[in-house]
């Protein structure tokens, strides 16, 4: 990998700069369909994957959903695996496998993403708890969506994290749609934050288009995290500017204001971020980028697919 | 497996689990007990008494009633190295962990391809007698055995019930144990080393030539008891106990089949799409084509367990029926029909709960 920037808005511009345009690079490729995976895209999302995992160290757990790509991307997942993941290669993180909803990459502790909403959670907690048995200086990030926040594994599993004073920080991307269905109409009383608080986790809600606040939010909970005080509950607002699954637009099913959507695209945190930079620094992260997404795909398309035999490989570990 | 010339003692079935568990988490840390009870003053029927306090609270410790997030939490300690034994005193309650059971943790080594392993064991106990009623009495094994990726195992006696679980405990796979409350009391001779049960491999029980008759969990005592009937009628039926329900040791039992040309299977549960239909298709199809053979199955009534006692006697096989069965199928249909007197299963008459 390359050294660390000291700035962090560079850091974060290149991170999301890379899952934005891999991205890109998938819509540009799905119609030849040799990505044989459903995509859940996340463009509009990428800050807080980004601003999360630029907060956590390598040794850190993250444990993502089904919209994986930029939480695979921002805790270092390997590029070229990940692409000839999507094209059912061998050379895949998990040789084909997986797809686009399960990518995994162990050595940087991307868990793996599930895409049972809300499954996932409860095993970040018991990670979490494996740390504690272990008396590991490491921590947990778990990342899912509000519509997880329905499900009644996030409530049994935030109670027993809170419980035993886990150190697992819960990342809750309200992006206010579960498919196409909005978070008021699924949710009673007043809101996540206050459900987090309700056992005894301290919560905090942080706005779309403040990528840089996120960051910083994101670093003092991650502390609070580590110094062992238990779990921290951070809200972050964001917006997914594509359909719910597929490289395509939703417009058309109409279930969102268009304005709404422009307004977001208009603000759209890459940019913010981007502009933070001098223009030849940004240049040449974006040139730097640019090749490893090429490069990446050129490894996909080099793969091979695995042999017949691999069908049966696997369903037990030795 | 261990030999009889080693040292060894009677234990029941539950202190035989005790001592599996036990000798498994004083030979590595990695190995910790959690669920509803299991540091309670009863210990789970006395399979996990006092372990907290031998091996201190974080390595045995009581959940919040939330079987399903606690199993996902069960399968996240594993993917980072640890081997949880999740405790459930009834089956029953596991359905609330069906998700996690069948989605993440049978899912995990095969979805990413063996990058994770879940080393998790789960502990079902099937309730019966003393009124427990229909949802204090089910046995879902047949739904395990359906999902590739786990492995299932119901051993029968203390002997297995030790070496099965330290085989779990052992596996970097998840892995569902039967128990039936009936079993817990049940004496049988464990050898006191350490030693794996294998998986895929049945147990004859008892040795015969006229029929082969397995029994599944529980039901397997009975199978001995009904063996002794048939012997008055002039009947020598082999017993075999599974002990492995998923892998299946299709081939043992085929060959017992083979010889006997009749296979009655009575399982500890419902009979449609159950572990009985598996045993026999699996006979069926190694042998079918060279030796034909007559196969019947027994198991629970097709009807939710009933409280009480004169309707539950009726629900569960006994020894009682199973030789009649075997009877019918030994003698054929032209025969006139056997009824041996009723004999008691101790283990049940003397069951008084209260769970």
């Amino acid at each position: 990998m390359e050294e660390r920037i000291n700035n962090p808005a560079a850091r974060l511009y290149r991170s999301m700069y890379l899952i934005r345009r891999v991205e890109e690079e998938i819509i540009r490729l799905y119609p030849t369909d040799k990505i044989k995976s459903p995509v859940h895209l996340s463009i509009g999302q990428e800050a807080v994957a980004v601003a999360v995992c630029d907060q956590l160290d390598k040794r850190d757990y993250v444990f993502g959903t089904y919209r994986g790509h930029a939480l695979y991307l921002a805790k270092g997942g390997d590029v070229p695996r990940m692409m000839a993941e999507l094209y059912g290669k061998v050379d895949g993180c998990a040789r084909g496998k997986a797809g686009s909803m399960h990518l995994v990459d162990p050595e940087v502790g991307m868990m793996g993403t599930s895409a049972v909403v809300a499954t996932g959670i409860s095993n970040a907690v018991g990670a979490a708890l494996a740390l504690r048995m272990k008396k590991s200086p490491a921590i947990v990030a778990c990342f899912f969506g509000e519509g997880a926040v329905d499900e009644g594994a996030f409530h049994e599993s935030i109670n027993f994290a809170s419980l035993k004073k886990l150190p697992i920080l819960f990342v809750c991307e309200n992006n206010f749609y579960a498919i196409y269905s909005h978070v008021k109409d699924r949710l009673a009383g007043p809101g996540l934050c206050a459900r987090a608080r309700a056992y005894g986790v301290e919560a905090e809600l942080i706005e779309d288009h403040e990528p840089m606040k996120l960051h910083e939010r994101v670093g003092a909970a991650v502390a609070a995290v580590r110094g062992g005080s238990g779990p921290r509950f951070l809200e972050c607002m964001t917006y997914r500017w594509r359909d719910h699954v597929g490289p395509g637009e939703d417009r058309i099913h109409q279930y969102r204001p268009d304005d709404e959507l422009n307004a977001k695209i208009e603000g759209d945190n890459l940019k913010i971020v981007g502009d933070m930079l001098p223009p030849k620094l940004r240049q040449s992260i974006e040139a730097a980028e640019e090749k490893r997404i090429a490069d990446a795909i050129a490894f996909a398309e080099a793969s091979q697919f695995p042999a017949d035999r691999e069908v049966f490989e696997h369903v037990f570990t030795n | 497996m261990s030999s009889p010339t080693e040292a060894s003692r009677t234990l029941t079935y539950g202190q035989a689990v005790f001592e599996a568990t036990r000798s498994e988490m004083a030979r590595d840390s990695s190995v910790f007990v959690m669920g509803q009870g299991v540091d309670d003053p009863r210990g789970m029927f006395g399979t996990t008494l006092g372990l907290h306090k031998e091996f201190g609270a974080e390595r045995s410790f009581d959940v919040p009633l939330a079987e399903d997030a606690m199993t996902g939490i069960g399968i996240g300690a594993a993917l980072l190295g640890m081997r949880p034994i999740q405790v459930h005193q009834r089956m029953d309650f596991v359905l609330l962990c069906m998700n996690q059971i069948v989605n993440m943790a049978a899912k995990m080594s095969y979805m990413f391809a063996g990058a994770h392993h879940v080393p998790l064991v789960i502990r079902a106990i099937i309730g019966r007698s003393w009124g427990q009623g229909a949802q204090h009495s089910q046995a879902f094994h047949s739904y395990f055995m359906h999902v590739p990726g786990l492995r299932v195992v119901a051993p029968t006696t203390p002997h297995d019930a030790k070496g099965c679980l330290i085989s779990a405990i052992r596996d970097n796979n998840p892995v569902v144990m039967i128990e039936h409350r009936m079993l817990h009391n049940v004496q049988g001779v464990v050898p006191d080393a350490s030693y794996e049960v294998p998986y895929g491999r049945c147990r004859t029980l008892s040795s015969g030539k006229d029929i082969t008759i397995v029994g599944i969990s529980h039901m397997a005592l009975e199978c001995v008891r009904a063996k002794h009937l048939l012997l008055d009628a002039g009947i020598d039926a082999e017993v075999i106990d599974p002990v492995s329900l998923s892998p299946l040791d299709g081939e043992g039992i085929a060959r017992s089949v083979e010889r006997t040309g009749r296979l009655l299977v009575v399982d500890t549960g419902w009979l449609s799409c159950g572990a009985s239909s598996e045993v026999l298709s699996a006979v069926f199809e190694r042998i079918g084509h060279k030796r034909p053979f007559l196969g019947r199955r027994l198991g629970y009534l097709p009807t939710p367990c009933p409280t009480t006692k004169v309707l539950e006697n009726l629900y569960y096989p006994s020894a009682q029926s199973i030789a009649s069965a075997a009877y019918g199928l030994v003698r054929g249909e032209g025969a006139a029909a056997w009824q041996p007197a009723a004999v008691d299963s101790r283990e049940v008459v003397e069951f008084r709960g209260p769970f």
